[in-house]
């Protein structure tokens, strides 16, 4: 009794024994968690404004002959981005071709087909591949993969096609030597496979059980199942999932300089070697300034733009989807 | 649905008989076509993993993590100081990012909720998710490299950070959601004011999936190459505690070493390329762990 009436005495004393809450501290942290949230903003804003500041004297230069312009001639200074550009997307075409097919069928197998026990570990094992550093993939794509599809794929099919109208155009590599647009393609497909492969599992998973039970229970094949029930419940995620893919394609950097042969012109054949945007910059960036500098900072700045414009479509069909 | 599922079999199996054929054609296919596509998933893993191991475990030496790189075309040598440089940025990005996401993720979930400009930036910031890193790369090289006049450890830090906040803020905002309000309105029952309640039951409660958020962001960011390009650069010294210069670092003195013609740096690379995959893996394995827990709980 006497801790008590002696607390209660402290208590008295100094006024309260317990300090009120601060209201200023409790704005504070308020402010705080708004402005992080706000620099958020503020960093998009960022890459945008500097790219576009850099790359200002190349579209002052050049104007809109830019994009179409095939020069990259540094001694002139004449440069365009024509080839760059349509080796970004040609390559991330390929990868979508090859890797869309593959990822579709990892989700169906993950969702449908796998037995219970081992669904878990193959899940893991495909997403570990999304974590696998794309540097990497650089390096076995042509350490491993290009000597292989060099001998086993280019020479045998430039053989079959060569003289073949458009055939013989497209597939012919005047040097098999692996590296190519087809590589890079390959590996982006590889690169871009867990990603979609998961977002779409998740989004399988998320279609009420009711449904694919009711269509099993009329006699439906799976094959059914996934063509009727689930591809239709689920086509929009799905396609937002591939054009999520899609924007990973298109900025890739590393493994694709590694694997497309770094070649300044067009060509029609895609065994050929070729260019993107993002190996481009890797390349030439640190040797490049003056008029250099500033195109390959507008060759930035049509990247930020194609790919934004891919992730934002992206991110609005998928709402939510998996981190990293 | 398992193919065990009894449903499922009582379904197709009686049904099995009176299928015209090119149904059951139709569902073997897929059902052969999506097992070759995960072995082949599978598969690719196995051969980067193997590649790495073959390749890689030459280099592991105990001068691997003692000595410098050698110079071009000389013998011996160690990544000790790309190891120690890439270490050093990695801290300081995540460092940096780890309040700032934090505090995003938090205003995410905690205040702004439903409003219309959380809406956006949680929008933008899964955007700036999937980003692509040279992007970042090209800002912090104008921001932090140009106006410095010299590529630095600073420039390489900041680029990371930049790539690390998206996924906490995204994981803390998961997580904080996990959290039932019953919780959070028992605090201010007690009469604590919300920045306490966040503080001590909020992130307390969550704690353990923030954690997940920051080991994926690091496990993210550890193999980026494309942003130190035009950052961090490289430089083949010893890391002198510096940051105001080039910083080695592992991602691009693999990139360097693996181009190279010399037989020595190649063999450094594949062992830097081991070591990286394989921290990077297990990051990401014990982070999937920590999350499973978390959503179980």
């Amino acid at each position: 009794m006497t801790a008590l009436t002696q607390s209660i005495a402290l208590a008295r004393a100094s006024g309260t024994a317990r300090t009120a809450p601060s209201k200023s501290a409790d704005r504070l942290f308020q402010g705080a968690a708004y402005a992080s949230a706000l620099l958020v903003l503020a960093v998009l804003a960022g890459i945008l404004g500097s790219i576009v500041y850099g790359a200002w004297p190349a579209f002052s230069e050049f104007g809109f002959g830019f994009l179409t312009s095939s020069a990259w001639n540094i001694g002139t200074e004449q440069f365009g981005a024509l080839p760059a550009v349509i080796g970004t997307v040609a390559a991330a075409l390929l990868a979508l071709i090859i890797g869309v097919p593959v990822s579709l069928g990892i989700a169906v197998y993950l969702t449908q087909l796998c037995p219970g026990w081992a669904r878990k570990p193959v899940a893991m094992t495909i997403e570990l591949l999304a974590s696998v550093p794309s540097i990497i993939y650089g390096m076995w794509g042509l350490f491993v993969f290009a000597p292989l599809f060099a001998r086993f794929v280019q020479v045998p099919v430039s053989n079959l096609v060569e003289g073949m109208p458009v055939l013989g155009t497209v597939l012919y590599a005047r040097i098999p030597s692996g590296v190519g647009v087809l590589t890079a393609g390959i590996i982006l497909a590889i690169m871009i496979v867990p990603f979609v492969a998961s977002i779409t599992r998740d989004m399988l998973d998320q279609i009420p059980t009711v449904l694919r039970e009711s269509a099993y229970g009329i006699g439906c094949t799976t094959w059914e199942v996934v063509r009727h029930v689930l591809v239709p419940q689920a086509s929009v995620s799905i396609i937002g999932a591939i054009m999520l893919g899609l924007g990973r394609a298109l900025g890739e950097t590393m493994a694709v300089t590694f694997v497309i042969g770094n070649a300044n012109r067009l060509s029609a054949s895609i065994f050929d070697p070729g260019s993107t945007i993002a190996s481009r910059i890797a390349n030439e960036f640190n040797e490049a300034d003056g008029l250099q500098l500033s195109s390959l900072m507008a060759l930035g700045c049509l990247l930020f733009i194609i790919t934004f414009f891919v992730l934002i479509v992206a991110r609005l069909l998928v709402r939510r989807a998996k981190v990293a | 649905m398992d193919a065990s599922n009894p449903l499922a079999t009582a379904g197709r199996t009686p049904a099995v008989s009176r299928v015209r054929s090119g149904r059951r054609i139709a569902d073997r296919i897929l059902i052969l076509a999506s097992t070759l596509a995960t072995l082949l998933g599978i598969l690719v893993l196995g051969s980067i993993l193997l590649m790495l191991i073959v390749e890689g475990v030459k280099g592991f030496t105990p001068a691997l993590f003692t000595a410098p790189t050698p110079g071009p075309g000389s013998e011996g040598g160690g990544i000790a100081n790309a190891i120690l440089g890439s270490l050093v940025m990695t801290l300081i990005g995540i460092v940096i990012a780890t309040p700032i996401g934090l505090m995003a993720g938090t205003f995410l979930a905690e205040y702004g909720r439903a409003s219309k400009i959380a809406d956006v930036i949680r929008f933008l910031n899964d955007v700036l998710l999937s980003a692509p890193s040279i992007l970042i790369g090209l800002f912090v090289y104008t921001l932090m490299v140009r106006p410095m006049g010299t590529y630095s450890g600073w420039a390489g830090a900041v680029a990371l950070a930049i790539i690390a906040t998206p996924v906490i803020v995204r994981t803390t905002e998961d997580m904080l959601r996990l959290v039932p309000s019953q919780m959070r309105e028992a605090g201010a029952a007690l009469g604590a004011p919300r920045s306490l309640v966040i503080r001590s039951i909020a992130w307390r409660a969550a704690s353990a999936g923030v954690v997940t958020g920051i080991i994926l962001a690091l496990a993210r960011i550890a193999g980026e190459t494309a942003p130190l390009l035009f950052t961090a650069l490289n430089n083949n010294s010893w890391f002198n505690a510096s940051l105001l210069g080039g910083v080695p670092n592992l991602p691009v003195m693999i990139y360097q070493f693996a181009l190279s013609p010399y037989p020595n740096w190649q063999s450094l690379a594949w062992a830097g390329a081991l070591l990286i995959t394989v921290t990077i893996l297990v990051l990401s394995v014990a982070a999937r762990l920590v999350i499973k827990d978390q959503r179980a709980r």
